[in-house]
């Protein structure tokens, strides 16, 4: 087996768990995970980073705003979103590795099990859309690429507009919400939303504001960087 | 059905290029000469192309245009045809959103657009591209010695013959760049279409002025990463290696700089971009100052031509390295120290006035080397840095030292090559680490004596014990000098 990051070949001792198991066998050396910071810790309450406060800054912005306020229940992230991390996303989200997602698989499953073990039972999962303009261009939806990780059936309810399209909405519409996602039908059920980066927070509010408007009871996110 | 089988085991092992169409020479359409020049030559993705998705389909309808499967699938794996990987590990699937179906792609080559099973790559089979006719390309004036002359004649005859190959063995210094304008020359006003690969950008950098004071009204670029120029369409192509892997049958004359070097030496990818890249019909020119075995034992078994270069152009030899044992020598490298024997010779050089380059094998030791040779009092805290493959100064160092505004550079092997300073002395310290193996002390040795003006120069390899790579460099570097008295 080969690090899917730096190529170098992993050599491993045949034990008792990757040979009954041989799907645990190790795609990311330990050099590489080793640069990986899994978000531990002290964290704000909502966006999931390190935070000495319970709520940080910015979300202390979003939550005083009236239109934004209590849209997200909260976010959790897998990693910060370091220099390696930002290398591993755009190696795989614009160059476009698609095989990268699995040697984060572990990670990313382990943490969703752990924050959502009750919320999961009854909650939706919804990946992040992209529009049919950038989905071709890249030919997989990142967000998707990660929904598929948690092997739990996910639900594609969201569309995205964006781009040309968008821009010609009316000069109103995009003062006004500049939303770009749209909901194919109501729901009554809360939502884990997921991403790939949770940056400042803006696209998965649109999605969460939109569901909630639709009867959604809560909205949770989850990503794999912050 | 063994028949087959047997064919695709074959093909599978050794690459070949047959799925390439030849282009049969069809009568120009008018508007397609400019796109001749665009995309003769080259396999191309979708997104490469500049034209919009009728022009293109109708450039395909009518055969201008081919598009070929750009996976090869074999039986028990897969062939990349843009970079030649069958690295099983360097393929993965995925869950295609354009055709939506789950099948492979290429992870080795991802960086330049990613290739996959359900894309063709597109190949140009229209009409020729047309260049400029000219009776004499080259303007350069200047006068080849005898040995040069000799390796320019044969360099000539090789290319104008086609089909052929020639190994040019030329010491550190000999002058190769000027040994090839005349067979360029000709190459060029027979309508051929030429390429230089050369596996560092900073060559390519450097010899695309040269080439095009030599060349004046030829259409030369120069293509490297990150490189202005991109779409590849000159007559004359200065390319690092690696921008190899978007030509195909595309040069009449290749040659190919340092085919020892790293990265050629390492990755299986580039000779087969080179193959690839290379007209069936085409002549193939390697140059080298330290072949490896392999084409050693191919020119001592007469299976590749070869031609000697073994004096520099200036006339004087190769200065000879000494080797300077010290039992001490990895207990001061442990403490970033220079070894006492090193400072001994420092102070006692032959020429003082020298610049001094010395050698390391390692990032760290380069860097902490510097204050302690500040702190020995050998040389002013201004007048010494460090490089290495990854500094982002490195170019400005560079300069720095060849304008003589350093006195002293301490460096890791990326400066043993392709590099040139007028008066420098040279030290290797640990000479017996492995990352110097003989084509490295060869090359860090022809560092010293490159200018008529000071063409000696000592070559100092400090170590605590002598390995086979110093025995074989000290060797090889005796047996051109005898060579070079013989001729
Ligand atoms: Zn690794
Ligand atoms: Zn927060
Ligand atoms: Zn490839
Ligand atoms: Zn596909």
């Amino acid at each position: 087996m080969h690090c899917l990051w730096c190529e170098a070949e992993i050599i491993e001792e045949v034990d008792w768990i990757n040979f009954f198991y041989p799907d645990k066998v190790k795609n990311i050396c330990e050099s590489c995970k080793a640069q990986l910071d899994v978000l531990d810790g002290q964290l704000c309450k909502y966006c999931g980073r390190r935070s000495e406060k319970d709520v940080c800054s910015d979300c202390e912005r979003w939550e005083s705003d009236p239109h934004w306020k209590g849209v997200l229940t909260f976010n959790t992230s897998v990693f910060t979103y370091n220099p390696i991390m930002k290398e591993i996303i755009t190696k795989w989200k614009y160059r476009g590795d698609y095989a990268l997602v699995e040697m984060l698989r572990e990670a990313f499953c382990e943490k969703f099990n752990q924050v959502f073990k009750e919320i999961k039972k009854d909650a939706v999962i919804v990946p992040i859309p992209l529009s049919e303009e950038r989905l071709y261009e890249r030919a997989f939806n990142q967000a998707e690429a990660l929904a598929r990780l948690l092997e739990m059936p996910y639900t594609q309810m969201l569309t995205r507009m964006e781009g040309e399209k968008q821009s010609k909405k009316t000069r109103k519409d995009r003062l006004g919400t500049s939303n770009p996602f749209q909901l194919e039908k109501q729901i009554n059920q809360p939502v884990i939303l997921i991403d790939d980066i949770y940056t400042t927070g803006t696209t998965v509010r649109h999605a969460a504001k939109l569901l909630k408007e639709n009867g959604c009871l809560g909205v949770y996110v989850f990503t794999l960087a912050r | 059905m063994v028949e087959k089988l047997f064919t695709s085991i074959q093909s599978f092992l050794s690459p070949t290029y047959d799925w390439l169409p030849t282009s049969d020479d069809k009568p120009p359409l008018h508007e397609s000469l400019d796109y001749a020049k665009h995309f003769a030559g080259k396999l191309l993705l979708r997104q490469e192309i500049p034209l919009d998705d009728q022009t293109l389909h109708s450039l395909l309808s009518n055969q201008n245009f081919v598009s070929i499967d750009a996976i090869e699938q074999h039986l028990w794996g897969h062939r990349c045809r843009r970079c030649g990987n069958k690295q099983k590990h360097l393929f993965a699937d995925i869950p295609c959103a354009r055709c939506s179906h789950t099948h492979v792609y290429c992870r080795k080559c991802i960086e330049m657009g990613r290739i996959m099973q359900c894309e063709p790559l597109y190949y140009w089979i229209g009409s020729k591209p047309i260049w400029l006719q000219q009776d004499n390309p080259c303007e350069w004036q200047g006068e080849l010695t005898h040995y040069q002359q000799h390796a320019s004649d044969e360099i000539t005859n090789t290319m104008m013959k086609g089909n052929s190959e020639l190994l040019v063995w030329a010491v550190c210094g000999a002058g190769k760049t000027e040994m090839l304008f005349h067979g360029i020359s000709e190459s060029l006003k027979h309508s051929k279409r030429v390429c230089l690969a050369t596996p560092r950008a900073d060559v390519v950098r450097e010899l695309r002025p040269r080439f095009q004071k030599a060349f004046p009204e030829t259409e030369i670029e120069a293509l490297y990463g990150g490189s202005e120029q991109k779409q590849g369409k000159g007559q004359l192509i200065i390319a690092t290696t690696h921008q190899l892997l978007r030509f195909a049958h595309a040069f009449d004359v290749m040659v190919i700089d340092e085919i020892d070097a790293f990265p050629f030496h390492a990755d299986a990818s580039l000779p087969f971009a080179a193959g690839r890249a290379a007209k069936p019909d085409a002549s193939t020119i390697y140059l080298t100052a330290t072949p490896r075995k392999k084409h050693r034992k191919q020119v001592q078994s007469k299976k590749l031509s070869a031609v000697f270069v073994p004096v520099r152009f200036h006339g004087h030899p190769l200065p000879l390295p000494i080797l300077h044992m010290c039992f001490s020598l990895k207990k001061s490298l442990s403490q970033f120290q220079a070894p006492p024997a090193f400072l001994k010779w420092y102070n006692s050089r032959v020429n003082p006035n020298r610049q001094l380059l010395i050698f390391v094998p390692m990032i760290e030791l380069a860097e902490k080397l510097v204050g302690h040779l500040v702190d020995q009092q050998l040389v002013a805290k201004e007048k010494i840095t460090s490089v290495h493959a990854s500094d982002s100064d490195r170019e400005e160092k560079v300069i720095k030292f060849r304008e003589n505004k350093l006195t002293l550079l301490i460096t890791t092997t990326i400066l043993e090559r392709g590099v040139t300073f007028p008066s420098v002395d040279v030290v290797v310290l640990d000479a017996g680490h492995d990352v110097f193996d003989e084509a490295a002390l060869v090359q860090i040795a022809g560092r010293a004596g490159r200018s008529p003006n000071d063409p000696t120069g000592e070559v100092i390899f400090f170590h605590d014990g002598k390995t086979d790579a110093m025995v074989e460099a000290i060797a090889s570097i005796k047996q051109m000098n005898k060579r070079g008295r013989k001729l």
